[in-house]
């Protein structure tokens, strides 16, 4: 957030430099000078806070690859064993291999579709089945009592009785992927549901608004920042079951790739595989944030 | 005017409210409790008419009876003539707690009736925008309602209500919430939309200032069981003006029922406060009612 109104602020100064350097007023020439300036200094007073912020972080993620690669240059063993640890600069240098290494693009694009399959069939069953449920009492008494029993069961747990189920691997991975999704999503979803405001719907009514036109106009879009608190959740959740299965059961996939590198003593690629493992969970949730920002635009100030 | 009839499609003066024998029970653990009863009410087209009385005396169920929100454990409501089952676009409201969809912008909100009634985006479009500028609100077309202040919020609802041309209005204490200030204002306000439009209006409120400012006729309730125990004229010519409340006309009618209400409030808190405690209540007044106060 605080990023994106750095950016805006920057464009806004960049228009305005432009406009001043194209007025052809040399009489007045110091003048846009100094309303540039004036705008940076502005600029910078405004974002003081942020700047912090962001200069925090840096340093303290600097601070963070110091400490590693002083850990594992002097192979620290206190308690917690170092000498097999990677280097951050052997974690980089097989980075760069990687990065040319088909097989490793296969194995985060394989992840990353099981990931979409996986979350997007969660969501577009979990999220109407929430809505459905919040709205008619029966169906609630009907599903509700069989997804309790299903729901405090992990993923990974289904692992076996998957492989039972699914004829093929990729089929099992995806539909792990899923059920980890899904239950965050039906539940924040039924949550969201609870807690629409009786009294909008009354105001729809009276403005002659029939059953489905509530559903879709006030109890769809009241229940959204739940629905999308669900989806990070998901998220959230998938990536954990995915790794998890590829671990278990997989061919491909990052997971896989990690466990394997674990396997064949490469050391560097553990480290790789688990920051591969991040970027895309981060990646996936801001995501879902900008997506949650573009369906609910009220909400952003 | 004649352009924002043509457009928002307001019908002739219509809206006969009629409430008959009306009595609405509530069940609860130790048997049915009455909320009210025996209540007789009727409102003519294009009549301003208030509802007044102790907090809990049965206004607001009523108001929602004729809504259409609750149903009546005997008697009738209608509306020229015809029972009401159900809310409808017919009865437009107007809640305290605004309402307003959060989701929407203020000329969607506007929009959101004459989208139910399935009006093309554009003709919506004119009819919103019009409206909204009777409340002096166009400059916020394009606002989400969480950035409008309490009483910017309450205009929008009354324009939504409108919106959609309906036959009656129906105002649950819809400025409950606003401070003294705002509250006059959008009485105001409320007086000039309505005697634009001819609409028939029930209103009601525990504020009797407001009653009487806004009223052709107040109905004063008692308290549990509600049920009406007297209704009061207001002859105050139009248009009504603030410094009308100050003559001598508006206090006497302020004084009547205010006694009223002192004698229903008394009765509906019973023992809860002893006579001794009543008597310094009662001088330490200063033109309010009890039940403001309380």
């Amino acid at each position: 957030m605080s990023s994106s109104a750095i950016l805006r602020h920057q464009e806004d100064a960049v228009t305005t430099s432009v406009v001043a350097e194209a007025e052809p007023a040399p009489a007045l020439d110091p003048t846009p000078k100094r309303a540039v300036g004036q705008l940076a200094a502005q600029w910078y007073r405004l974002n003081k806070e942020s700047l912090r912020g962001v200069a925090i972080g840096a340093i303290s993620l600097f601070l963070f690859l110091v400490v590693w690669h002083l850990l594992t240059t002097y192979r620290v063993v206190f308690f917690v064993r170092f000498t097999n640890v990677p280097a951050p600069l052997e974690v980089y240098a097989s980075f760069t291999k990687a990065i040319h290494d088909p097989k490793f693009l296969m194995h985060l694009l394989l992840s990353c579709r099981r990931i979409l399959i996986g979350f997007s069939l969660a969501a577009v069953v979990g999220v109407p089945l929430g809505l459905v449920m919040g709205r008619f009492k029966l169906i609630h008494e009907i599903v509700f009592p069989v997804a309790e029993v299903l729901r405090p069961i992990p993923a990974i747990a289904w692992v076996p009785m998957a492989i039972m189920l699914w004829p093929t691997n990729e089929q099992s991975i995806v539909f792990i992927t899923f059920l980890g999704s899904f239950f965050p999503i039906l539940v924040n979803t039924l949550h969201g549901m609870s807690l629409v405001d009786p009294v909008l719907v009354r105001a729809a009514q009276c403005l002659g608004a029939r059953e489905s036109s509530i559903f879709r106009e006030v109890y769809f879009p009241a229940s959204l920042p739940h629905i999308f608190t669900g989806l990070t959740v998901g998220m959230g959740v998938a990536w954990v079951s995915l790794i998890a299965a590829e671990m278990i059961s997989g061919q491909y996939g990052i997971g896989y790739f990690t466990w394997e590198a674990y396997s064949l003593v490469q050391y560097a690629d553990i480290a790789l595989g688990m920051i591969a493992i991040g970027v895309l969970g981060l990646g996936s949730s801001l995501l879902i944030r900008g997506g949650g920002q573009l369906a609910m635009p009220w909400r952003s100030k | 005017m004649s352009q924002i009839e043509r457009q928002v499609d307001i019908r002739p003066p219509q809206g006969h409210i009629e409430v008959e024998d009306f009595a609405l029970s509530y069940e609860t653990i130790e048997g049915s409790v009455e909320a009210v009863s025996n209540t007789h009410i009727h409102v003519k087209p294009g009549e301003f008419v208030s509802i007044v009385g102790p907090s809990g005396c049965g206004k607001s169920t009523l108001l929602n009876a004729v809504a259409g929100f609750l149903k009546p454990t005997s008697g009738t409501v209608t509306v020229d003539g015809e029972p009401v089952n159900g809310p409808s676009a017919e009865r437009g409201m107007v809640f305290q707690q605004y309402s307003l969809f959060p989701w929407k912008t203020v000329r969607e909100n506007v929009e959101f009736g004459l989208k139910m009634r399935g009006m093309p985006r554009a003709q919506r479009e004119r009819a919103a925008r019009t409206l909204l500028g009777l409340a002096g609100l166009e400059a916020f077309e394009k606002h989400y309602p969480e950035r409008l202040s309490g009483g910017m919020k309450q205009r929008v609802g009354i324009v939504r209500a409108l919106a959609t041309g309906p036959k009656v209005l129906l105002l649950d204490e819809p400025f409950g919430a606003l401070d003294a200030q705002t509250r006059v204002i959008m009485q105001q306000i409320l007086t000039n939309l309505w005697q634009r439009m001819k609409i028939s209006v029930l209103f009601v409120t525990h504020d009797i200032d407001e009653a009487i400012f806004l009223s052709d006729r107040v109905y004063c309730m008692s308290a549990r069981p509600g049920s009406i125990k007297a209704e009061i004229p207001i002859p105050l010519e139009r248009p009504r003006q603030q410094s009308m409340m100050m003559s001598s006309e508006f206090l006497a009618l302020k004084r009547g029922l205010m006694s009223l209400i002192r004698e229903e409030s008394l009765k509906a808190m019973g023992g809860e406060i002893s006579d001794l405690g009543m008597q310094g209540l009662n001088i330490d007044l200063h033109g309010h009612s009890l039940a403001e106060i309380l």
